[in-house]
């Protein structure tokens, strides 16, 4: 019996029991650490940020895993969810920022839901590539709004490509992790439950889910509104790690880099998110002695991975050379238990 | 006029004699369907009683898997009316018309491949488990209480096919006849008055598919519903359907109970071909 | 009215070049349905090599030579470079899935614009202009010989292609591809080497593209190619996908769109209304101005 089946057995009580206790144990450590000053400043901040990435991970997972779209627009609803944020942050008074952030989270998220129903709607109607390439122009047209919105409204809003500065850094670790935590608690108990399976079933055949009365626009438009609802509490908590927003970070560009921690992970596994989030933010910065390389190097993985994943050639290489270590492994088992025999 | 009853077109179809006195569960009047400039289906009149097995039957590409995408408004019908149970199903959708007692299996199997078997029956079950989003995504007692109705009658509909032991293995890895009866399973569960069954023999061994006739039967004496099935094997139809309509071009050219089937010339020559004279 | 008519010309002369790039992500498209990400940055790597031959070569050369080879040399790298990326990225990817494809060719185009970046630095390169005679007359209007040409070598461009993929065998061998691999097989057609042709032909528009591009904007960056690339593939979609006329329209209306924008003084907003006529446009035609709906079978 594998682990994860010895895993599996336990009761689900047990299981949420345990998490619970690991995830508070890690939490407590690595505070501790970072207050100590053992986790230096450099460190923790790439530790927020992979919270960070694990929660737009997650929620761009809840779009092309569970409901099988393929938005490339996230980028995006993490933009809206920031703005939204940063700039009821800049106006509240310094002193109370900390207190009211889990409000503006909440709020960013909300705003990025809002747009995400407004889009959905229209934008799901259409099937495969060409709701992928609606949700990618989506992405681009917000960015430019938010970039030159200031000239028509007359007034300093976003402040465009000048930058959003001076926001509140109030994004802690324990805060980005206990969004983590609850994003992934609340997308679970959504997947197992009535519209959770509503959800994936759009998503493995729309005509036999239509076919069982469900209403399938309904629940793409609920999916999809989900997914940038997390994106916006993601993009809320970046905002007060930075500090300062520029529209030029929220391309399509970013949206990709999203959607490639996904595919890394594996669609629909909250696991694989969680990893590849983790990788993924680490890597590049583990890359940057080699500075200009890295880039390269990161763009020469994607590549190796996939045709290893995935090509045929490297599947029947890999299928090989498994039979064969089995191969030796049972010979010496034969062989050891022929040496008993004797 | 949406749920006003019609006055039925006199049908020439044969409703058993038990589900005379009640109206017919299904009923198509004059329905048609053209695909571009191509008259796919046309002039489909049908009446299927209330526990009937009817069987729709006719050479390849004579419109029969159309006519079932009519009847669950995957396609709108060019001409024509539908009503089930007495309600008029035009510009519904496919899962309106779902929700009002229509289910249906497909050709080409299209299971739910990546959940788990009692997930997709859960699936079927949509509409008659009551728990509202909020419910389920923080847990409140109302989820508990519907999972629990939903896994019971899950397990009781999976029973029908003595499928309980496979009820957490993946839809997909499934084998094919297997995957062919959770088809009917997940269908049943939305709790039907009528069932299609699209070639649900097909690939099916003799052995299998005189069980599969049985269960046929087990289920329409079971939960009171018409079925009605296209079939290519004749055994299975002339041995458990009560009324046939034969389709050939996309227009109904016999109607019968299985005897006048067998002996009406035009449906020989629409299998056979015209005999030389 | 001069005014009118230079904006239509200018409108005309960018149109082309996003038709010649469209035409290359629409081929690409049609026969293995990939979005090709690293299409747009073939036409850097093209830009940097007619740029590479104008300033290295310009002082031993006459100027009309260095031209003529910085065109065929241009050309001649876009096109090995897309058959070869299709060869070495997405050959072996034929029977994965959709988005392994497409991350893989994302992976290409971040390659081959850090690649560049490192190579030629991060700022742009100025490409001196290859048709650098001028204008001429025509009433009272002046047009730019750049403009004119342009306009004439996509025109060309296009007829060519057209004919080819009408008439000729391997033309009809690339649409039995994109119809029916399966089929195309049966029939005695090599997908592998049809589907190389399909990015080579496509790569070869982008360096003719990428030659045009430089005699409109005189630069090579980086990262040039991303929304170029990005705009040519609105274009392609919006004329619908897959079909060669469709990209040219689609490419023709994006020029004619942009021009216009910016010539009301609303620069700043044309991409956001480039997008948003595409988005308006497949909601009201889901498969572009010219696709074809496909009906799906139950």
């Amino acid at each position: 019996m594998s682990i994860k089946q010895k895993i599996n057995r336990l009761p689900v009580f047990v299981r949420a029991l345990i998490i619970s206790v690991v995830f508070a144990v890690f939490l407590v450590v690595v505070q501790i650490l970072i207050s100590g000053g053992t986790i230096s400043g450099y460190i923790s901040k790439i530790i927020i940020l992979v919270g960070i990435n694990m929660i737009l991970t997650l929620s761009l997972n809840i779009a092309t895993g569970y409901l099988g779209q393929l938005p490339l627009g996230h980028a995006g609803f993490m933009a809206v969810g920031a703005y939204t944020s940063a700039i009821i942050l800049r106006a509240v008074p310094a002193d109370s920022a900390a207190a009211l952030f889990p409000v503006t989270l909440i709020a960013g998220g909300i705003m990025a839901a809002i747009f995400g129903l407004i889009i959905g709607i229209p934008a799901l109607r259409l099937k495969g590539d060409y709701l992928d390439i609606i949700t990618l122009v989506l992405g681009e047209i917000f960015r430019v709004i938010i970039t030159n919105i200031d000239s028509v409204l007359g007034f300093d809003f976003t402040y465009g490509a000048r930058s959003l500065k001076n926001i509140p850094k109030v994004t802690t670790f324990i805060g980005t992790f206990l969004c983590v935590a609850i994003t992934c608690l609340l997308i679970y108990t959504l997947i197992h439950s009535r519209q959770g399976r509503a959800i994936l079933a759009v998503r493995d055949n729309e005509i036999a889910a239509e076919s069982c009365g469900i209403n399938i626009t309904l629940y793409k438009t609920l999916g999809f509104t989900i997914s940038a609802f997390f994106a916006g509490i993601a993009g809320a908590l970046y905002a007060s790690y930075l500090g300062i927003l520029n529209p030029a970070s929220f391309g399509f560009m970013k949206s990709i880099e999203i959607l490639v921690m996904v595919v890394f992970g594996g669609m629909g596994s909250m696991i694989g998110s969680l990893i590849s989030a983790t990788v993924l933010t680490v890597l590049p910065e583990a890359l940057r002695e080699f500075e200009s390389f890295r880039m390269l190097v990161y763009s020469l993985l994607l590549i190796v991975i996939m045709i290893f994943n995935h090509s045929d050639k490297m599947k029947r290489f890999k299928t090989v050379a498994i039979d064969k270590i089995k191969a030796v492994f049972s010979k010496k088992a034969v062989k050891g238990a022929e040496n008993e025999q004797h | 006029m949406n749920n006003t009853k019609m006055v039925p077109v006199p049908s020439r179809s044969i409703i058993p004699e038990r589900d005379s006195d009640k109206a017919p569960i299904l009923e198509a009047f004059n329905l048609g369907i053209d695909f571009g400039g191509l008259t796919a289906v046309d002039n489909f009149t049908i009446a299927v009683g209330r526990t009937e097995i009817c069987g729709l039957i006719g050479p390849n590409g004579a419109g029969k898997t159309t006519v079932f995408n009519l009847l669950t408004n995957v396609y709108q019908p060019t001409r024509g009316l539908i009503m089930l149970d007495g309600k008029n199903t035009t510009g519904k959708s496919t899962y309106q018309v779902s929700r009002m007692g229509i289910a249906r299996t497909f050709q080409n199997i299209r299971l739910f491949s990546k959940m788990s078997v009692l997930d997709n029956v859960k699936v079927g079950l949509y509409n008659s488990t009551k728990c509202s989003f909020i419910s389920s995504v923080l847990r409140l007692p109302q989820y508990f209480k519907s999972e629990k109705q939903a896994n019971e009658k899950a397990l009781e509909l999976l029973s029908v096919f003595d499928m309980e032991s496979h009820a957490y293995d993946e839809a997909g890895s499934l084998p094919y006849g297997a995957q062919r009866r959770l088809e009917i399973v997940r269908a049943l569960a939305t709790n039907p008055g009528i069932m299609l069954l699209d070639e649900p023999a097909a690939g099916m061994n003799p052995s299998e598919t005189w069980e599969l006739m049985e269960n046929i039967r087990k289920i329409r004496d079971k939960f009171q519903i018409a079925i009605m099935l296209i079939e290519h094997d004749m055994n299975l139809v002339m041995g458990i359907c009560e009324g046939i309509a034969v389709l050939d071009h996309g227009k109904i050219i016999a109607k019968g109970d299985p005897e006048q089937i067998k002996s009406n010339p035009a449906v020989i020559e629409a299998y056979l071909g015209k005999k030389e004279a | 009215m001069t005014t009118v008519i230079g904006q239509l010309i200018n409108a005309l002369q960018l149109g082309s070049i996003y038709a010649l790039v469209a035409l290359g992500y629409s081929m690409v498209y049609g026969i293995i349905s990939l979005l090709n990400f690293a299409h747009g940055d073939i036409i850097m790597v093209g830009a940097y090599a007619a740029w590479f031959i104008m300033t290295s070569l310009n002082s031993f050369l006459p100027f009309g030579a260095v031209a003529a080879i910085a065109v065929v040399f241009s050309i001649l790298i876009c096109t090995l470079l897309g058959a070869g990326i299709e060869k070495v990225a997405y050959a072996p990817l034929r029977s994965a899935p959709r988005l392994s494809l497409l991350i893989t060719a994302i992976g290409v185009s971040y390659f081959l614009e850090n690649m560049a970046q490192m190579i030629f630095g991060a700022g742009a390169k100025s490409v001196p202009n290859i048709i650098s005679i001028g204008s001429f007359h025509v009433g009272k209007m002046t047009v730019s010989w750049t403009s004119a040409i342009t306009l004439i070598v996509s025109v060309i461009s296009m007829a060519v292609l057209t004919v080819f993929v009408k008439k000729t065998k391997m033309g009809k061998a690339m649409r039995a591809v994109s119809e029916d691999v399966g089929t195309a097989q049966l029939m005695g057609i090599n997908p592998n080497k049809t589907i190389s042709l399909t990015f080579a032909i496509g790569s070869a528009l982008a360096g003719i593209g990428s030659i045009l591009y430089c005699c409109a904007y005189a630069q090579a960056s980086p990262t040039m190619g991303s929304m170029l690339g990005l705009k040519a593939f609105v274009a392609a979609v919006l004329g619908g996908i897959g079909s060669i006329p469709g990209a040219v329209l689609g490419g023709f209306a994006i020029g004619l769109a942009e021009t216009l924008v910016s010539s009301v003084g609303l620069s700043v907003w044309k991409d956001a209304i480039v997008f948003a006529i595409l988005i308006i446009v497949l909601i009201f035609k889901p498969a572009g101005i010219l696709g074809k709906k496909k009906i799906e079978k139950v």
